[in-house]
């Protein structure tokens, strides 16, 4: 059930290599409180991991003095030195093998892909040598070592800068994979993953770097850190179970908020941890619901949505009061055009409709785009 | 031809053993050739090239003109090598004991990897199995000057270099036994080998796998010394691999990363002439391997792996400049595999005469023959090391064969660093745990 959409929901823009900056969208209200844009809380987090143990190193293109591709280092080289922040050739089987074995070795790299579409040069480093490792040597060689950068489609970068990865390492074990969305999820899972014992891929949103969330005291404190492995629900409801992660939790949020205008209360799951999946909650909440949406940009085939709803018929099948739905990226490698683009990915309309239907009511035909 | 000799000059200042070289001769070559007597010369695949008329062992491989040139450098060097061997043998270049260490070490390597051969045709061992025979003169060499601290990244071929870093035959040959007794609990395999108490980084199965993993061992030596202030910390790494994986992009990323930060690393390239089928000549451009260290800025070295002796002089000198933290160095070791590629390679592509020329080179026979020469073993001696290591085998074997197989209960641990880790648990359901070591302080 690829989206096939009609409704511009991502702001246009330029596709450019370098910084976005869009504008600040806040999902919900927090008068007065805090707010931070999700790249200070990767900066941040980073920071004060580093800052807390000399073993973490940053390593990867343009960390260093160009501040990150997307600036997410910044200002991490003047304070850390060239030493822990490592600016590498442009050489990424090397330099992720290379950081795999400071990791067999004692250290905590967090390397960092400028996209996730890179990571492709190095995959064999992340399953072969980190993920695999600690079973080969029977627990001998532990390989604590994060693999960030921003995954799944920018805007206007054609096939080989748009594809999602979280299917692809959440299906490898010996990984864990994390995908964060907003500014808390961010610092929270992002200091869990530098402390946990184990490689990490940590799934960033390019498209989110620049948005700003309401943070609360608690998230900014430097002992904060969040579960890896839990989910979080980050809206309450009764009819429809929505499961997204990474940018597609705030598409499922605002589908959510005009479902409730038609009377359609719909409980929003950001998964945060896509490999180990918190299937507990997804069935507490169909078993509530009764109803299943989920929400990814990645490819339809063998993807997240397709290991939820294999959870949900092995748990929770008797629960069902509806086939469930899956809303994913087109099955096609991402078109280039502005408006085909638009359709390949889903959209918030795609997420509404869904949740409709999984509740029999009627919904419009698409209009063709 | 003279910007090479140049380039090679250049690197070799820092790297001198000692100070008559001349201009044109590339870095590094032992000041005397120890086994003087040895029937056929060190030439390998160098020899091949500089033959303009083709012999029936080179007849296959086809070779442009141009490469001539560059091989000649060599061929001069080991020219000159040779003439300068006959000069210091009155004064042997180990003592008693080193050349004991060395013989039992290499005898080791050969009686352990034979008796894998017959323990996989027995079906006691299974998938591929990669035997090190020919090839012992390069672990030995080097790997005998490590300390317990230094690392050694190795190839599928992994099982002697296990036993030259110090891991236990036993514990190599249950691992090849699939045991549970063996070094990685029977979780590794053959291509597989690690020992964190060796610092053994491996076994890996993929061409140029291993290379970067290696380098980031070495990186974290050098961050430990700069960054964590463990001053005593000179630690170094060996990076072993073949002539294929020459070819292979990561090896030329990683002698740049190491050659720019200058890591404490040393890289081993076992060139026994054929990677699987493919002769080294036919699949690469300029088959002298070494020459790739110049142009990363590290010395390059090439020197008769199939003598000890040499070998272990080169890494003398490699892995002390490592220590030192002057850097990396690339050794190309010309040797040769007595076996196929792995026990299921037919092994049908190599000139029997070829075979037959490098079987007469045999580094432990040569080795053998320099100690009775120079007085330091009596042949007693030497078939009492023989007579330990058969004894020490064979007991590997039976303890392998008598140890238990992994329980149904390992099959699930190990997937992370926490062993109960995540997955399905024993009641056969996924399990979701939240192990201590995730966490987080926030309640969700």
């Amino acid at each position: 059930m690829s989206a096939i959409l009609r409704k511009i929901i991502a702001p246009g823009g330029i596709p450019a290599w370098g910084i976005r900056v869009i504008a600040s969208r806040t999902y919900s209200s927090s008068a007065g409180g805090k707010e931070m844009t999700v790249r200070d809380a990767l900066n941040s987090a980073l920071d004060e991991e580093m800052s807390a143990d000399p073993s973490v190193l940053l390593m990867g293109e343009e960390v260093g003095e160009y501040q990150g591709a997307y600036k997410v280092s910044k200002g991490l080289l003047d304070k850390y030195g060239p030493k822990r922040v490592i600016d590498t050739p442009i050489t990424e089987a090397g330099f992720t093998g290379m950081a795999v074995g400071a990791a067999y070795h004692g250290l905590r790299p967090v390397v960092e892909f400028m996209t996730f579409n890179f990571s492709m040069q190095a995959i064999d480093h992340i399953i072969n040598s980190a993920a695999k490792s600690n079973y080969m040597s029977s627990g001998q060689i532990s390989v604590p070592i994060v693999f960030r950068g921003p995954n799944g489609a920018a805007a206007g970068v054609g096939a080989q800068h748009s594809q999602c990865y979280a299917a692809w390492y959440a299906s490898c074990p010996g990984l864990k994979v994390l995908a964060p969305y907003n500014s808390e999820d961010a610092r929270g899972l992002l200091k869990a993953a530098i402390r946990d014992p184990d490689p990490v891929v940590f799934l960033e949103n390019e498209l989110l770097y620049g948005e700003s969330f309401p943070i609360s005291a608690e998230a900014l404190d430097s002992s904060f850190c969040l579960p890896i492995g839990k989910a979080k629900i980050e809206r309450e409801g009764k009819d429809v179970t929505i499961v997204a992660f990474s940018k597609m939790v705030g598409y499922a949020l605002k589908a959510a908020e005009i479902l409730a205008k038609e009377g359609v209360s719909a409980e929003v799951i950001n998964l945060r941890s896509i490999r180990p999946l918190d299937r507990a909650t997804i069935n507490t909440s169909v078993r509530k619901t009764n109803r299943l949406v989920t929400v990814e940009e990645g490819f339809p085939q063998h993807g997240v949505g397709a290991e939820i709803c294999a959870s949900i018929v092995e748990e929770s099948f008797e629960y069902l009061d509806a086939p469930v739905e899956r809303i994913t990226g087109a099955d096609v490698p991402m078109p280039y055009a502005a408006n085909l683009e638009r359709m390949a990915v889903p959209q918030v309309d795609d997420i509404v409709r869904a949740a409709k239907r999984t509740c029999y009511r009627s919904v419009p035909v698409a209009v063709n785009a | 031809m003279a910007a090479t000799a140049f380039s090679a000059s250049k690197f070799t200042q820092s790297f001198s053993l000692n100070s008559t070289r001349s201009v044109d001769r590339p870095p590094l070559f032992p000041a005397s050739h120890p086994l003087k007597t040895t029937p056929s010369s060190f030439l390998g695949s160098t020899r091949k090239l500089s033959l303009s008329s083709p012999s029936s062992s080179t007849s296959r491989h086809r070779r442009r003109p141009c490469r001539s040139p560059a091989v000649v450098a060599v061929s001069e060097v080991v020219k000159e090598k040779k003439s300068k061997s006959n000069v210091s043998l009155s004064n042997p270049l180990i003592t008693k004991e080193e050349g004991l260490e060395l013989y039992e070490d290499m005898v080791l390597g050969r009686s352990f990897e034979d008796m894998c051969a017959q323990m996989y045709y027995r079906g006691k061992m299974f998938g591929f199995v990669h035997l090190y025979n020919g090839q012992e003169a390069v672990s030995t060499g080097f790997i005998k000057f490590l300390k317990q601290e230094d690392c050694v990244v190795s190839t599928y071929r992994d099982h002697v270099h296990a036993l030259s870093k110090g891991v236990p035959a036993r514990a190599v040959m249950s691992e090849l036994f699939g045991k549970t007794t063996g070094c990685c609990r029977g979780q590794g395999g053959s291509m597989h080998m690690f020992s964190k108490e060796h610092n053994l980084l491996g076994g890996f199965a993929f061409i140029g796998e291993g290379i970067p993993v290696a380098t980031g061992a070495a990186f974290t030596s050098k961050y430990r010394r700069e960054v964590l202030k463990e001053a005593d910390c000179d630690h170094v790494t060996l990076a072993f691999f073949g002539d294929g994986t020459c070819n292979n992009g990561q090896f030329f990323e990683c002698l740049n990363m190491a050659a720019l930060w200058k890591l404490p690393i040393v890289f081993v390239v076992e060139n026994n002439l054929w990677a699987i089928g493919m002769s080294h000549l036919r699949a690469t451009s300029d088959p002298q391997i070494w020459k790739k260290g110049p142009a990363f800025g590290m010395p390059g070295v090439h020197v008769d792996g199939m003598d000890v002796l040499k070998v272990r002089e080169v890494a003398k000198e490699a892995i002390g400049r490592a220590r030192r933290g002057e850097g990396p160095t690339l050794v190309e070791c010309e040797t040769y595999r007595f076996r196929g590629h792995s026990l299921a390679d037919p092994d049908e592509l190599r000139d029997p005469a070829e075979k037959a020329r490098y079987a007469s080179r045999d580094p432990i026979s040569a080795l053998k023959k320099y100690m009775f020469e120079n007085n330091l073993a009596s042949e007693a001696e030497l078939k009492a090391i023989d007579k330990k290591i058969d004894e020490l085998v064979e007991d590997a074997v039976e303890f392998a064969d008598e140890s238990p197989l992994p329980a149904r209960s390992q099959l699930l641990e190990n997937v992370f660093a926490d062993p109960r880790g995540f997955g399905i648990g024993p009641d056969g359901r996924y399990r979701c745990e939240d192990p201590k070591f995730t966490e987080g302080t926030a309640q969700v």
